[in-house]
Order: structure tokens, then sequence, then C-alpha cells
């Protein structure tokens, strides 16, 4: 058995140590929200918070997680996370959707650390995150607007 | 050859799939065959939770639902990929309804060729940017009818002529006695109602809610906190997941299998030799995974395609220099050339390439006690996947139940002629209940799966000659398209392949809106066991590249202005490609040449316009070309008239997008083949455009009271040509094959 923290809940899971964390939150945890993109850290769909930063759920083993703070997007919690969605909806950035929770995971860790991000600054921190439908206009939009309501 | 077999069964219903929304139109006589449409509203039902989860009670045409608790639902007959078309078509009902945007909500219709079938294929699907299309007159007759509904029994119940009842924002009044009440208030009562046989519909000037954009989506909440289900979330109870090993080769097939290492990774539960290859299949995604690297197969590639791609486009090459079958002639080529004071030619190549939505193919399939199944997937084409799935189970197509969800993202992929993931799933579970394991499957195919996975855009070769007599006119052309056809060998060749030449591979080539006294289109059909597709905006992905750079290169012979050229060539006979070439020129500044960068390197504007799905659209793009030979694309402008802009925001949402999706193929997208293997495998060969790649987008809505007509595809062509026109204008580069890294300058 091992044992995760994710989003403040202690949970036992039967896996192989080599499973990644993916798989324990969608197979096992029934946590979809987490999504499978490309499952070689090359998409950023299956981003979650590991001790509050950004990390490819895909390439992390089960066992690798054992002792940090799992945070995923339905634990996604606090004043950042509050801005980056609210931005996200006022701006209607979402087509498909589907990358969409990693892109607010991203941005999300992103905002909580900087209130004032350059387009340097946002390019670093999502340019790892694919969005097929190439939102990333208001993807970018919605970053400032996020910062923006954070600040205040 | 079995599932060639059921989709012709299942083409049998296929009544007009045609490439191109001109010629739906020609083919209905030139409206919409509405009169068969009986657009009823189902009052009181239960509530309908907000989301799509799949629909609860299927009713002969049932498109609109009035809940007791004052929600309307819009029954969406077209799968929402994320062009927004579930927003969109709400918005068509929500306004003839009066309706407050803040109680509609919306939910993908019931597999039902007969009930929702898309007008213009026949048959219950989605593509060819023809959702709003098909359903304007359908859902705002929906709407009127409802919203009359109410009214008759606000009438009734206050005793007052429904005449002098007015309808705003879900609320239905009488001023004179100072009722009112709400949609959900009424909607027992509206449901014993007559359905009205007449509807009248507004006026454009009457519209509060088309053409409003402060409409957000109706999924830009659930798709930014986890909750929308897609198919990959789908989890049934004893769900099992498989993953199946095809021939790396196209055309392969097994020959043998050792699978006993696969049979020992803890959690895999069957392997299975299907025609379609070796399915792994476990208790979980990473033991099936684990249980297919296991595996060790022999694969016999005796009808395999053996050749890679440089290969290959040599003989495409080769053959675009031989007379093709006619696809367009007008006036006589052969004489022009001979008077012509110029003449110029170039051949554009144009690589495979994938859809790679990013959601990978899945669906979950559960085989029934009547012999039936039921599906779980982001489905394009039910009318399709209905009878293949029946075929391969025994039972007949309205046994199948589709339960359609939010797809992330298709680009064409989900739309094949085969049904091929859920025929592989329905093989798979089929396999399965014959061993005593009646249980649910879900099949998941990796990236790698997806990148390697064929149904790519065709490769394509355009050879292009142009004339240009003394004035600078341009007085011939001769085009030669070579290419594969994925229309060929399917039903749907009887309607789209006539007198041998693929409506989808020469669209906007053969039909080409400029004016010239001399043309002649050929087209070379090319064989491969690779397997091709519609891909985002089908022929136009390639002719109207291949037209627009061509243009803009005779226009530098002919010393004109790429946008005075074109207005030239277009004259007075095409208003709407006209418009919105001459809309998106003013907004980039057109007539201001951009100045070089502080640090010397060459900016410049590059144009195209282009006419695909009854849309117009034009792209100005401005590039910087670094010293180095680098390009970066800094802003595009957009200009779009697809008629009465039903959501702007949506609108522009799909022509910034489509914008990129345009742009980061051209980029450095390709899938090469070496000795038949594709060469790329995952986001890292065949990577996709990123955020730092996104230039900025403007979009400009043409004000229009014109039908409306479709914007998921047409935002796509004109993108990469105004880029690579920019780049002939700075620097005199000629980027002649795609994508752009193949020169250097990415």
């Amino acid at each position: 058995m091992i044992s995760l923290d994710i989003n403040g809940k202690v949970r036992e899971v039967d896996v192989p140590e080599d499973m990644p964390l993916l798989w324990v939150l969608r197979d096992e945890l029934n946590m979809t929200g987490t999504k499978f993109g490309c499952g070689v850290a090359q998409c950023g769909a299956c981003t979650v918070h590991v001790d509050g930063q950004p990390t490819r759920s895909c390439q992390l083993p089960a066992s690798a997680a054992v002792g940090a703070k799992i945070t995923t997007i339905e634990g996604l919690s606090g004043k950042a996370a509050a801005a980056v969605q609210k931005a996200w909806a006022d701006l209607d950035v979402v087509q498909c959707g589907y990358c969409q929770s990693g892109q607010v995971m991203a941005a999300t860790a992103l905002i909580a650390e900087n209130q004032n991000p350059t387009d340097a600054d946002i390019e670093a921190a999502l340019d790892g995150n694919v969005c097929r439908c190439a939102t990333y206009v208001r993807i970018k939009a919605a970053v400032k607007q996020a910062a923006k309501l954070a600040r205040t | 050859m079995m599932l060639r077999q059921l989709l012709r069964q299942a083409a049998s219903n296929v009544a007009e799939p045609t490439p191109s929304r001109r010629a739906f139109l020609k083919g209905t006589g030139g409206a919409l065959v509405i009169s068969a449409v009986v657009p009823l509203g189902s009052f009181a039902a239960e509530s309908a939770a907000p989301g799509i989860v799949g629909p609860a009670d299927p009713r002969p045409n049932l498109f609109v639902r009035v809940a007791k608790d004052n929600t309307v639902t819009v029954l969406v007959k077209h799968l929402d990929k994320g062009q927004g078309i579930m927003t969109g078509l709400t918005t068509i009902v929500a306004e003839e309804l009066d309706a407050d945007w803040s109680q509609m909500r919306g939910e993908h219709a019931p597999a039902d060729s007969k009930l929702y079938g898309n007008h213009f294929f026949g048959i219950q699907g989605t593509g060819g940017s023809t959702a709003v299309a098909n359903s304007w007159d359908e859902l705002r007759m929906a709407g009127a009818a409802a919203r009359t509904m109410l009214v008759n029994a606000a009438a009734a119940e206050w005793k007052v002529p429904a005449d002098q009842i007015t309808v705003a924002k879900g609320v239905v009044s009488h001023k004179a006695s100072g009722k009112s009440a709400t949609f959900g208030q009424l909607a027992e009562a509206a449901s014993k109602q007559p359905i009205p046989a007449k509807v009248t519909l507004k006026e454009p000037g009457q519209y509060s809610l088309i053409g409003n954009e402060t409409l957000h989506r109706l999924d830009h909440v659930s798709k930014t906190n986890g909750t929308a289900i897609f198919a990959m979330d789908i989890r049934r109870p004893n769900q099992v997941t498989a993953v199946l090993a095809r021939s790396p080769r196209f055309g392969g097939t097994v020959k043998s299998v050792d699978d006993k290492a696969a049979r020992a990774i803890p959690g895999v539960i069957d392997v299975l030799t299907l025609p379609v290859g070796v399915a792994v299949v476990a208790k979980n995604t990473w033991a099936a995974i684990k249980g297919r690297e296991a595996l060790s197969i022999q694969w016999d590639d005796a009808k395999a395609e053996k050749r890679g791609t440089d290969q290959m486009l040599a003989e495409y090459r080769a053959q675009a220099k031989k007379p093709g079958t006619k696809a367009a002639r007008k006036g006589d080529t052969g004489a022009a050339f001979k008077t012509a004071a110029k003449v110029v030619e170039a051949e554009y190549s144009f690589p495979y390439l994938a859809h790679a939505p990013m959601e990978p193919l899945n669906a979950t399939l559960e085989i029934k006690a009547d012999g039936g199944a039921e599906i779980w997937a982001g489905s394009q084409f039910q009318g399709i996947e209905q009878p293949v799935v029946a075929g391969i189970l025994g039972t007949t197509p309205d046994k199948v139940k589709i339960n359609t969800l939010w797809a992330g993202g298709s680009f064409g992929r989900r739309a094949t002629t085969t049904a091929d993931y859920i025929a592989e799933v329905a093989l798979i579970a089929k396999a399965l209940a014959a061993k005593g394991k009646k249980v649910p499957v879900h099949l998941v195919w990796t990236r790698e799966d997806d990148i390697q996975g064929g149904r790519y855009r065709p490769m394509v070769v355009h050879r292009v000659k142009g004339g240009l007599d003394k004035a600078g006119k341009l007085i011939a052309w001769e085009q030669a398209i070579v290419t594969q056809s994925f229309i060929a060998d399917t039903p749907f060749a009887q309607v789209m392949i006539k007198d041998g030449v693929d409506a989808t591979a020469v669209e906007g080539a053969s039909d080409m809106a400029y004016a010239v006294p001399n043309l002649s289109v050929d087209y070379h059909q090319m064989a491969s066991p690779v397997t091709t597709l519609w891909w985002r905006s089908v022929g136009h992905t390639h002719t109207a590249y291949a037209k627009e750079a061509f243009i803009e290169e005779l226009a530098a012979a002919a010393g004109k202005d790429g946008v005075a050229f074109r207005l030239e060539l277009l004259g007075d006979a095409h208003p709407r490609l006209t418009g919105v070439l001459k809309l998106a020129a003013e907004k980039a500044g057109w007539s201001k040449p951009l100045a070089p960068a502080a640090d010397g390197s060459k900016r410049a504007r590059g144009v195209a316009v282009h006419e695909s799905f009854s849309s117009f659209v034009a792209h100005v793009a401005e590039v910087t070309v670094s010293k180095d030979g680098k390009i970066k694309v800094d802003r595009v402008v957009v200009a779009v008239d697809c008629g009465v802009p039903v959501n702007p925001n949506v609108i522009k949402a799909q022509i910034e997008g489509g914008t990129g999706f345009g742009i980061g193929h051209a980029l450095r997208d390709q899938i090469t083949l070496t000795d038949g293997l594709v060469d790329q495998s995952n986001f890292d060969g065949y990577e996709p455009m990123r955020l730092s790649d996104m230039p900025e987008v403007e979009v400009h809505i043409v004000a229009s009271t014109a039908r409306p007509t479709g914007v998921g595809e047409p935002g796509v062509p004109t993108a990469a040509p105004a880029v690579a026109n920019a780049v002939f204008r700075a620097t005199g580069q000629k980027l002649h094959d795609l994508p752009f890294s193949k020169a250097g300058v990415v």
C-alpha cells in the first residue's frame, strides 16, 4: 500500500510503485479532473501541485509522491486559484477544455508566486502547457487579469 | 473487409454528404429541408442538471425542454468538441424563446439519425462547419413554438388574449392585469397546449441574444474546475481498460504473438488477437500500457507501406508534371501562355499532418443483456457508429445507444467513415464477452497511438503556373494537385467523387474566385496504405495556401500590391470576399508599411483571403524576420463574414484558435515516414504551437443579416499563407515547402 496526501486527505492505494500519480488519481481514486494528454511530460494536461510546485503527474511515480502535499484541480483553493478560475471564466478561455485543468494549475502556481507577471514570466510558466485549440490569446489575457484580481 | 461492408450498409442512409455548403444548397434546391421538421417542446420535464452527462429522456423531435425549476435545456444534435456549438445553438433557441441566458442549459442529443440527422448529411453527424447553418431554421422554430405554447398557457390561465401577453428574459407578463409568471411556473400548463402549426420568427433587428457579445459559453465554468466530463473520464462499474497494439507499418497485419510476458504484468486480465491488432485488457490504464510494452508481435508487412515520405514526395512531384484528371477548365491555357508577357511557376508541398486532439481517442462500450450496446464517446458521426457497432455485435442500430460527451478536440479526427476507434472497442468487448467476460471496456489510445495511427491530412503537391500580360493582368492559370483520397473506397465516394475528381482535394482551387479567362486544374490521385482523413478545413488546408501564396508571387511579378492585385481579380463578383479583404487591410493599417525593427530585423505584412464552408475570411499577418532569417509572427488581424453572427464571442474564439492552428502547423509540424515507419511519436517530435509561438490576434466580424454559416474551419486556411506572404514581402524568400522549419526559418 502507498499512502498519499491528496487535497489534504490521506489516501491509501494498492498500486505498483512505478504507477504514475496521474493514473493513481484517475483510475484508482476516480479523480478525473487531472487529464492524460501525452504521458511524457510534453503537454501539461496532467499538471498537479506537489508541495505547491506545478508538476507533471504522468511522470511522477506514486512512490515518489509519498510524503508530499499533492493538490489537484478538484482540491484547488485559495486566492490565486479563485482569481485564475474567475479570470478564465470571465474571458471564456476554454474551447474543448481538455487541457484547461492543467492550464489553470500552472497559472495558479504562477500567480501564487508572482502577482505582476511579465509576458516572459507567463511564457516561462505556461509554455509547457499545450492547447491544441490554441486558446493562447485568452490564456495570456486571463493570466494578466487573474494577477490583477490577486493583487487587490 | 467486414468494416467496409458494414459501412456501405451504413451509408445507404447517407443522402447528401458533399464537401461544401455551396454544393449542399444546390442539392436541396437552394433551401434547407425544414418542412419535414416539426419542432416540439417538451415541458415539465425533470430538472436538467447543468453540464452534459447524457440525455435523460429522448422523445421525437425533441429540441427544447422547459423544466419546472425554470431551466430551459436545448438538445444539441452536434458534437461540441470545443467549437462552442452547445452555446451557439442554445443561443438560437433562447432568442426566439425570449429566455434569460442564465436559465439556458445545453445537452448533447441522443444518437438517432431519424430525429437528429444533419440535414446536409442525411445521418447524425458533425462536420464541414455545418452545425449552425443546419440548425438555424429548426431551432428558431423550436424556440418560437415553445414560446407560443408558454404564451397560450398563460392566456388560458389568466383568461386574457394571447396577443396582449409579452415575454422578456424568461418572464411571461400581461401588463393590463399585472400578471406575470416564469417559464417554470407555466411549464406544466404549456405542455398541454397544442403545438403551433405556424410560428413567426424574429427579424434580425429584434435580436437581443443573437449577436450579443456578453453571453458566456455554457461550459466556461465546468471546464475550468475539472468537473466537465469527457469520454476519458467515464468510469462504469467493473470497467476494464484496453490498449491496442496496431501494426507499426500501415497495412501490416499480425503474423504471430507471444503474450506470456504481457500476461504476467500485474493487472493484465487478457490479451486478444483481433483483426485490428492485439488488445491488452487490464484493470487500469497503466497495467494495460505496461502489458502492451511486454508483447512480442511479429507483423506481416507483405501489403504494408514500406516507402519513406521522401520517396513518396518525389513520386508526387514527378506525377505533377503529367496530365491528370480534369477538375476545372476554362478557355485555352496553352494558347494564353504563348501570349503571356510573364510566366511564373511554383511547386508547393504539404506534409502528412496528425490531428492530435488534446483528448486522445477513447470510448467506453458496454454490451447489454438484449445484445445491444451503450457507448460513451466524444461521438462525431453517430449515424455511422451505430450501424457499424450493430454490425459487429449482430444487433440493430437502434439498440446501440450512444452517450455523446464533450470531446477534447477533434479537428476532424473523430469523424471517420469506418467508425475506427468505436469499432475497435466493439470488437474488444465482443471478444471478451465471448470468453464470458461481459464487462464495460474503455479503449484508450495513447498519444503515440494517435501520432503514429494515421488518418492524417494527406500529403499534397501543387504545381502551379500563371501568366500575366504586359499590363500585369492575370490571363492564365494552370494547376496540378497530387494527393491521396480519403473519400475513394468509402460510401461517401458516390457523392463526393465526380468524374474521378475528389471534391475534398480540389475545393478552393477548382472553384477559385479570382477572375482568370484561361484556367486548368488537374487532379492526380495517389495510393498508399497510409490512412488519411479530413483535417480542420479539409482541402482548403492546402488549396488556399497554394492559391494565396502563388497569387502573391504573381502580384509581385506584376509589380502590384497584394491587396490591390486581389481586389482587381475579385472585381464586383465577390462582394463578401472583397468585404473581408478590405476590412482586414484597413484594421491592420495596410496602407502604412511596417518599419524595420530597432535591431534591423525586417518586418512586413502579408495578406490572404479565401472562402470556405460558405464563410469568408481574410488574414493580415505581421512578421519579423531576424538577421539570421528566423521568423516571428507578431500580430494577426482577421476579418470574418459568417452571416448573422450568432455568438460573436464564440466566433472570435474560433477564429483566434483557427489562426493558431493554421500557423502552428505551418511553422514546424509534419508526419514523416522512414521505410514505412512513422518518425514522430509524441509532442516532442510533433510539437504543437505553444503559447510563446502565438501572435496577438485581432478578430473583426462583418455585420450581416445573411444566413449564418460556420466558423470552426474557415479561420484556418488563410492564416499560414498570410504569414508566408509577409515573409516573401519582407525578404523575397518563398516558402514553398511546408512546414516552414524545412527552410530553416523557424
